[in-house]
C-alpha cells in the first residue's frame, strides 16, 4: 500500500472513527456485501481525507471503496445511517420530554465529534411545552415551505411524542413509524395544502398544475417520512447500540431476497435487478460459445489463407462449430405465491434464448396454455410477462394449482413434440391441493426428454410437508433444485445453457 | 505528489464554474480519487454525465484530456501502442537502395524500432505524458475480457514494457474516469482497483440548476417547471427514464418554440423529445393531462 504516500499529512484522525469504521465493515459483510482487504484499506485512508462532517462526501467515499455494485447501496446506505448517525444525549429514550430544552447545544457537543449542520430555521426549542395545534402549524408550515430545519423539528417532536418508545424494548423502527405517523395526519394535511395551492392561483388550476403541485407535496411528506424514521432510528441506536440495531435492520440484498415473501418495494428492486443480471448472463453465455467449443480444423480454409503468409499454414482456420442447441420447454406454476417466481425465471430464460434452438412457454394453474407467442417477436419480456398474466387461459375448474391436471393438459397436446433435443423445465412449489398427482406423466416425459430440470422456489426444508409432493415427481427428473432467490435461479440457467 | 484539490468543495465549486453541477457524492469521489491516486470506475445510465465528468474535471485542471472510446474488438494495438510496420517497410527498403550505407541489421533494427516508428495509442499516451493529463476510458463495459485485463494491468502499474524500447513508467499518476452504461459486469479485480461511483438521474434541485446552467436565455420558472415534469414522468414505471440530456434537448426544444408556461398541450405534443418509446409517451400524456384522482372534488 505505497498509495498513502502522496498528499499533505492527513489530519491527525483520533482512533474512535477507525474503531467505528472497523465495526461498520464487519456489519457490511455480515449483511453480505463483499469487502475484500484492500478496499477495507481504502476506506481506512479515505476516511482520514474527508471529514465526518462532510457527510455526504464521506458518505460517498465510504462507499466508492467498498461497495461497488449499485444493488448494494440500499443496504449499504442503511449500515451507514446506524454507525455514522449523529449521537448524543439527546435522542436517550429517558429523554422524552419533546422540547428537549437545549437539545440544540447538546447535539453539538455529545457524540464523537460528529455532529450535523442543523438547517435553517431548526432553532425553534425553548422550555415551554408545544400545545398540539402549534405542532399541527409546524408541520403545515414545514411542508408549505419544504424547509428541512422545520421538518427535522417536527419529526424530533411528534416522535418523542407520539411513538411512545420504551427502552429496551426490542421492536423494529417501522411499529414507532406507524405509531408517529397515525398522529400527524398527513392525508387531511395534503388536502389543506392542495386548497391554499388552488386560492393562490385564483381557483384556477390546469390538471397538469395539479398533478405537479401534488406530486410536490408528496416528495415533502416523503422526506418528512425520512426524517422521522431517522429520528426515530437514532434514538433506537442511542438505546440499543449500533450492532444490535445493524442486526435488527438487516435485510437481504436484492440477489438473496425470497422470491415467495417479496415486498412490493422488494419485487422493485429484484425486476431492478434482474436487467444488469440477464445481460451479463446473456454475454458471459455468447462467450462460452464462441471461446469453448472450436469446431474441427478446415484444411482447404487454412491453405487458403496461408497463401498470404508465404504459404506458410499460419493461421490455422476451424469450420464454425455447429453444435445442436437444445430446445427448451418450460412449464411454470403462475398461481399466487409462486407467481413472481415464474416471472423472473421466464425473463431470465428468455433473456438468454439465444442459446437455444427454441423456447416454448407454458403456464398453468389447474388449466395449462401456451404463451410462446407471446414472448415471440417482442424486445420486451416484462410486456410478453404482463400479458401471460392478463391473457393466458389458465383456470380450468376453480384456479387452484392443480399439477395432476395441468400435466396431462400438456401431455395430451404437446407430448408428441418433445424428442432427444428437448429440455424441459417445470417450474413450482409442487403443493397439489391435494389433488392426484399424474407423476406418471413426468416420467413419460423423461423418457422422450434429453432432460427434465423442477425448479421449486420453497426453501428445501419445505418440501414434502403439507400438499407438497415435489419428491414424488422429483424422482422422475434429472434434477430437482432450490430456486428461492437470483443467486440461486442465476446459476441454474448459468449452468443450463 | 502534490494534491490536485484543497477540500472537496473546491471540487464541487470549480466543477460549477465549468457548467457541470455536481452533488456532494459526485465531488467527494473525485477529490478522494486524486489523494488515493486510484481511478473511478463511473457507472449509471446513460445520458447522466459520466463522460462530461470526466471532461469537465480536465478543464478545472488545465489538463489535456486524453480519451480511449471503447467498442467491441478494441484491443492493445488500439488501446496502447502499435509499430507502424508500413513505415518500417519504407525504410527498409530504402536503406537497400542506398547500397554501401554500410549498415548492418541490428543498426537498421535500432532504427526502425525506435520510437519514431512507434504509434502511440491513448494508454500509452497518458502514460509517457509530461503535462497533466485526464484519461477518459469511455464506456469500458463494451470491451472483451482480454481487453479489460490489460486495462487493469496498466491502471495497476502504470508503467508499459514494450520489448523492442524497455518499460515506460509514468512520471505522474494521471487522474483515471472509466465509464460503464453496465451493459455487463466487469471483472471483480478491476472493481477492486477502482473507486466506485454511480451517477443517477439527479434530484430535482441539480436537474433545475443543470438546466438554468446549460439552456441559454430560460427563465427561472421554466427551468423550474422542466424539472418537475421530468422528475413526475420519472416516477412512472417507464421501459426508459428520460435522461439528463434528453431533459435538456426537451428545455430547448421549449425555448425555440417560444414557450414561457409549459400547457397540457405543449407538452404533449413534445414528448417524444423526452421519452423513446410509444407506450412510454402514451402513458406519460395521461398521467400528465389527467387530474390526480383524489382532486377531483376541489376542482
Ligand atoms: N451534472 C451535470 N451538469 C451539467 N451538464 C450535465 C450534467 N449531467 C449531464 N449533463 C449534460 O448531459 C449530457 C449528457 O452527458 P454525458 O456525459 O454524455 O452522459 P453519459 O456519459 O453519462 O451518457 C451532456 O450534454 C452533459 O453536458
Ligand atoms: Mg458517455
Amino acid at each position: 500500500m505505497t498509495l498513502v504516500e502522496d498528499g499533505p499529512a492527513p489530519a491527525e484522525i483520533g482512533q474512535p472513527i477507525l474503531e467505528l469504521l472497523n465495526g461498520f465493515v464487519m456489519e457490511l459483510r455480515s449483511a453480505g456485501i463483499p469487502v475484500s482487504l484492500t478496499e477495507n484499506l481504502d476506506a481506512m485512508v479515505a476516511v482520514k481525507h474527508i471529514p465526518l462532517e462532510d457527510r455526504e462526501a464521506f458518505k460517498y467515499a465510504l462507499a466508492a471503496t467498498m461497495v461497488k455494485n449499485q444493488n448494494h447501496w440500499k443496504a449499504f446506505e442503511t449500515v451507514f445511517e446506524i454507525y455514522f448517525s449523529i449521537r448524543g444525549s439527546e435522542y436517550d429514550l429517558k429523554n422524552q420530554d419533546d422540547n428537549a430544552e437545549g437539545d440544540n447545544e447538546d447535539s453539538q457537543d455529545e457524540g464523537e465529534g460528529e455532529g450535523e449542520g442543523e438547517g435553517p430555521g431548526s432553532g425553534g426549542g425553548g422550555g415551554r411545552q408545544m400545545t398540539p395545534e402549534e405542532l399541527a402549524q409546524m408541520l403545515y408550515n414545514a411542508l408549505m415551505t419544504g424547509d428541512q430545519g422545520l421538518m427535522r423539528m417536527v419529526a424530533k417532536v411528534s416522535v418523542r411524542r407520539f411513538a411512545g418508545m420504551e427502552p429496551g424494548r426490542p421492536v423494529g423502527g417501522t411499529y414507532y413509524l406507524y405509531r408517529t405517523l397515525r398522529n400527524l395526519d398527513l392525508d387531511g394535511i395534503m388536502a389543506k395544502l392542495m386548497e391554499q395551492a388552488h386560492e393562490q392561483v385564483g381557483g384556477e388550476m390546469t390538471p397538469l398544475e395539479q398533478r405537479l403541485a401534488n406530486d410536490e407535496y408528496e416528495a415533502r411528506v416523503d422526506q418528512l417520512r425520512k426524517e422521522i424514521e431517522a429520528e426515530i432510528r437514532r434514538r433506537l441506536v442511542a438505546d440499543r447500540g449500533v450492532e444490535a440495531m445493524a442486526k435488527t435492520l438487516r435485510k437481504p440484498l436484492p440477489e438473496d431476497v425470497d422470491f415467495m415473501h417479496a415486498s412490493r418495494e422488494e419485487m422493485v428492486k429484484l425486476r431492478r435487478a434482474i436487467y444488469p443480471l440477464t445481460r451479463k448472463l446473456a454475454v458471459r453465455l455468447q462467450r462460452k460459445r464462441l471461446h469453448g467449443r472450436r469446431g474441427a480444423l478446415d484444411f482447404r480454409n487454412t491453405v487458403r489463407h496461408s497463401l498470404s503468409y508465404g504459404g506458410v499454414p499460419a493461421e490455422p482456420k476451424f469450420r464454425r462449430p455447429r453444435p445442436k442447441k437444445p430446445e427448451i420447454m418450460i412449464v411454470a406454476d403462475i398461481s399466487g405465491s409462486v407467481a413472481a417466481f415464474a416471472r423472473f425465471t421466464l425473463h431470465l430464460v428468455y433473456a438468454i434464448s439465444g442459446q437455444f434452438s427454441r423456447v416454448r412457454a407454458f403456464v398453468f394453474i389447474d388449466g395449462l396454455d401456451e404463451v410462446t407467442k407471446f414472448f415471440e417477436g417482442t424486445e420486451d419480456i416484462i410486456d410478453a410477462v404482463h400479458r401471460v398474466n392478463t391473457e393466458a387461459d389458465v383456470v380450468w375448474v376453480d384456479g387452484h394449482s392443480d399439477y395432476g391436471h395441468a400435466f396431462e393438459v400438456f401431455w395430451e397436446r404437446y407430448g408428441k413434440e418433445i424428442t432427444p433435443r428437448t429440455t424441459v423445465l417445470i417450474l413450482g412449489d409442487a403443493r397439489n391441493n391435494y389433488h392426484s398427482s399424474q407423476s406418471w406423466i413426468i416420467k413419460e416425459i423423461r423418457s422422450k426428454a434429453r432432460s427434465v430440470f423442477w425448479l421449486n422456489p420453497e426453501p428445501r426444508s419445505y418440501w414434502d410437508t403439507g400438499d407438497s409432493i415435489v419428491g414424488e415427481y422429483g424422482q422422475y427428473c434429472n434434477g430437482t433444485f432450490e430456486c428461492r432467490n437470483l443467486r440461486q435461479l442465476e446459476g441454474f440457467v448459468d449452468n443450463l445453457a | 505528489m502534490t494534491s490536485r484539490f484543497e477540500s472537496v468543495s473546491v471540487v464541487r465549486e470549480g466543477l460549477g464554474k465549468v457548467d457541470y453541477l455536481a452533488d456532494d457524492g459526485i465531488a467527494g469521489v473525485v477529490f478522494l480519487a486524486d489523494r488515493l491516486g486510484k481511478p473511478v470506475l463511473v457507472e449509471g445510465p446513460a445520458g447522466t454525465g459520466k463522460t462530461q465528468l470526466a471532461k469537465s474535471v480536465a478543464e478545472i485542471l488545465g489538463a489535456r484530456l486524453i480519451r480511449l472510446q471503447c467498442y467491441e474488438g478494441l484491443d492493445e494495438a488500439k488501446a496502447l501502442y502499435e509499430w507502424n510496420y508500413k513505415k518500417q517497410l519504407l525504410r527498409i527498403q530504402a536503406e537497400r537502395n542506398t547500397k554501401d550505407s554500410g549498415q548492418t541489421w541490428d543498426d537498421m533494427s535500432d532504427d526502425i524500432f525506435s520510437s519514431e516508428f512507434l504509434m502511440t495509442r491513448p494508454l500509452l499516451e497518458a502514460i509517457r505524458a509530461d503535462d497533466p493529463v485526464v484519461l477518459l476510458i469511455d464506456e469500458v463495459d463494451r470491451v472483451e475480457m482480454e481487453t479489460e485485463a490489460l486495462l487493469l494491468e496498466i491502471l495497476s502499474d502504470y508503467q508499459v514494457s514494450i520489448p523492442e524500447l524497455g518499460t515506460i513508467a509514468a512520471k505522474q499518476i494521471p487522474l483515471v474516469f472509466l465509464t460503464s452504461n453496465n451493459t455487463r459486469e466487469l471483472s471483480e479485480a478491476l472493481k477492486r482497483r477502482c473507486l466506485f461511483l454511480h451517477i443517477d438521474y439527479p434530484d430535482i434541485e441539480r436537474e433545475r440548476q443543470i438546466v438554468l446552467t446549460k439552456v441559454p436565455d430560460i427563465s427561472e420558472h421554466l427551468a423550474d417547471q422542466v424539472a418537475r415534469i421530468v422528475r413526475t414522468i420519472r416516477n412512472l414505471e417507464l421501459k426508459k427514464s428520460p435522461s439528463v440530456s434528453e431533459t435538456l434537448d426537451w428545455a430547448n426544444t421549449l425555448i425555440l418554440l417560444g414557450v414561457q408556461n409549459i400547457t397540457e398541450a405543449e407538452a404533449v405534443d413534445t414528448l417524444h423529445i423526452l421519452l423513446k418509446y410509444q407506450t412510454d409517451i402514451a402513458k406519460a400524456a395521461k398521467e400528465l393531462t389527467s387530474t390526480p384522482s383524489k382532486f377531483q372534488k376541489t376542482s
